[in-house]
């Protein structure tokens, strides 16, 4: 317990850390997704290519090496002075855009359950391929993928660690600060476990809440 | 592995051929010249010790057991412990502290198995038995020996800055305001410069390298550790790079050893009180060029 009560400070620093990390990240991502997914099934070509080209190359590269080019390749080529504000948006960045490529696909399959008959009921009205897409298609497609997209998510917040490696500080920086002062890591690494696993259930909380309150009948 | 070996029979073969023409050419015989056939660099410094007997040192136990011994080292610092990426050559005041313990215990360079461990699992290592002993300018702390024993310290060094060769508003801690530092991870200088000096802003990696490449792209002012780790960089890159100001703290490095073994402690305190002169030659050799100076501290 002396872990947790004589660290209280640097333990509530680190994990507000890990919370600011996963909603920029999430929030970025879920925008960026979304846009994404709806670029994939669109009539246009260009858009079409576009969003291929981003889901295959970012999705296909490990985050570690996206976190690097954000931490590296960016600062330099930006002329950027390594502050605090700008490595939190550096890593928030990383992260969305990483997940994005995730959340596109994953609503791009919820789109896929859409039947086509709706979507063609809504062009019969007269509507733009931006209003089937907002009206209609998407509502129902983020009904049907409330648990991948928790998934996702759930992936998005375990891997905010990464970015402790990259000047951010959060639960994945704490065990570097505790060794530091002769603490057993072991220890160390059981909490940030146990916390972990406490914020998840509070996602698959979250998940089953709405799944009931949204869940499409058939 | 097969690198090394390559690399030291064409070294053998090497000292041959020497051997050879010092015979032809008649100069008076070398007298270590038959044994420093195979010998590496360092091995003149001392002689690998025989019929070594620790009565009930358990770590002791475990290398003569194992035939060999197994030291935790750093890869990423010149001049102290480095790791050649394309030779897998070891170098550095720290590796020559390592072997030179390794001598007195009766370990040749060719019974040393290396291990590189990261400052952050240094005790974990040795408390788990994973290493015998761990040289890798390892600050003696009281927190520290709540878990493990330290022999020595065999050298001492203080917090120190880095900043660009063409640097002129840094020259200490002090002129740090609205500049930003970096540093690795949770380090204690990177806690010291937050808590008792104000920088504008700290940024932290997992090692110094990331820091030094920070540094040189201009997106980090300064970079602070113990002098001694900074002096390798200057070392490495003197155009780009030069120490700021007189070091703030002092560091004291020991030998990290598992908690109880005092038979071992007192063995290696006893060599660096009895070693003459070898502390000195491993410093000229290794951290001399970097630049700073330095003395044998006594130990505890």
């Amino acid at each position: 317990m002396g872990v947790i009560t004589d660290y209280l400070p640097l333990w509530g620093e680190t994990l507000l850390g890990t919370i600011v990390l996963f909603f920029g990240g999430g929030a970025l991502a879920l925008v960026l997704g979304t846009l994404v997914g709806a670029m994939r099934v669109s009539p246009v070509p260009i858009a079409r290519g576009i969003g291929i080209l981003y889901v295959n190359t970012i999705r296909n590269t490990p985050l570690t090496l996206v976190f690097f080019a954000f931490a590296f390749a960016l600062p330099p080529l930006l002329g950027l002075r390594l502050t605090s504000g700008v490595s939190l948006t550096l890593a928030i960045s990383a992260l969305g855009i990483y997940t994005a490529t995730y959340v596109a696909e994953t609503i791009r399959s919820g789109i896929n359950t859409v039947p086509v008959g709706q979507a063609e009921a809504a062009r019969a009205l007269g509507l733009t391929f931006g209003q089937v897409m907002t009206l209609v298609v998407l509502p129902q497609a983020f009904r049907s993928v409330i648990p991948p997209m928790m998934s996702v998510f759930i992936a998005l917040l375990k891997n905010t660690t990464v970015a402790a490696g990259f000047s951010v500080v959060n639960l994945g920086s704490i065990r570097a600060n505790m060794s530091e002062d002769g603490e057993n890591q072991f220890i160390v690494l059981l909490w940030v476990m146990a916390i972990f696993v406490a914020l998840v259930l509070l996602l698959s909380w979250a998940q089953r809440a709405l799944e009931n309150r949204w869940k499409v009948a058939r | 592995m097969r690198t090394t070996r390559i690399a030291g029979a064409i070294a053998g073969l090497a000292v041959a051929a020497l051997a050879l023409t010092a015979c032809n050419s008649g100069s008076p015989a070398d007298p270590g010249g038959d044994a420093g056939a195979g010998e590496e660099e360092t091995g003149a410094l001392w002689e690998v010790a025989t019929d070594v007997a620790l009565e009930g040192s358990p770590t002791f136990d475990n290398m003569t057991e194992r035939g060999k011994v197994i030291i935790g080292v750093k890869n990423d610092q010149p001049g102290l412990g480095y790791e050649d990426a394309a030779t897998g050559e070891r170098s550095g005041f720290d590796i020559g502290i390592a072997q030179w313990i390794a001598a007195s215990l009766g370990f040749g360079e060719d019974q040393i198995e290396y291990q590189t461990i990261p400052s952050a699992n240094r005790e974990q290592a040795i408390v788990n038995g994973d290493i015998d002993y761990y040289v890798g300018t390892y600050s003696i702390t009281d927190k520290r020996k709540e878990q493990i024993d330290f022999a020595g310290p065999y050298f001492i060094t203080g917090q120190g800055l880095l900043v660009a060769a063409d640097n002129t508003d840094i020259n200490g801690p002090d002129d740090l305001a609205g500049k930003i530092v970096c540093s690795v991870t949770g380090s204690t200088p990177l806690q010291r410069i937050r808590d008792e000096f104000s920088p504008g802003d700290t940024v932290e990696y997992d090692t110094y390298s990331q820091c030094v490449e920070q540094l040189k792209a201009g997106s980090v002012d300064a970079i602070t550790t113990d002098e001694a780790i900074l002096a390798g960089y200057v070392a490495q890159d003197p155009d780009a790079l030069k120490i700021a100001g007189e070091p703030f703290s002092e560091e004291r490095y020991g030998v990290g050893l598992a908690k109880g073994d005092t038979v071992l402690q007192q063995h290696i305190n006893d060599l660096f009180t009895n070693g003459g002169d070898v502390w000195q030659a491993l410093f000229d050799l290794n951290l001399a060029p970097a630049g700073i100076q330095g003395t044998q501290p006594a130990v505890d």
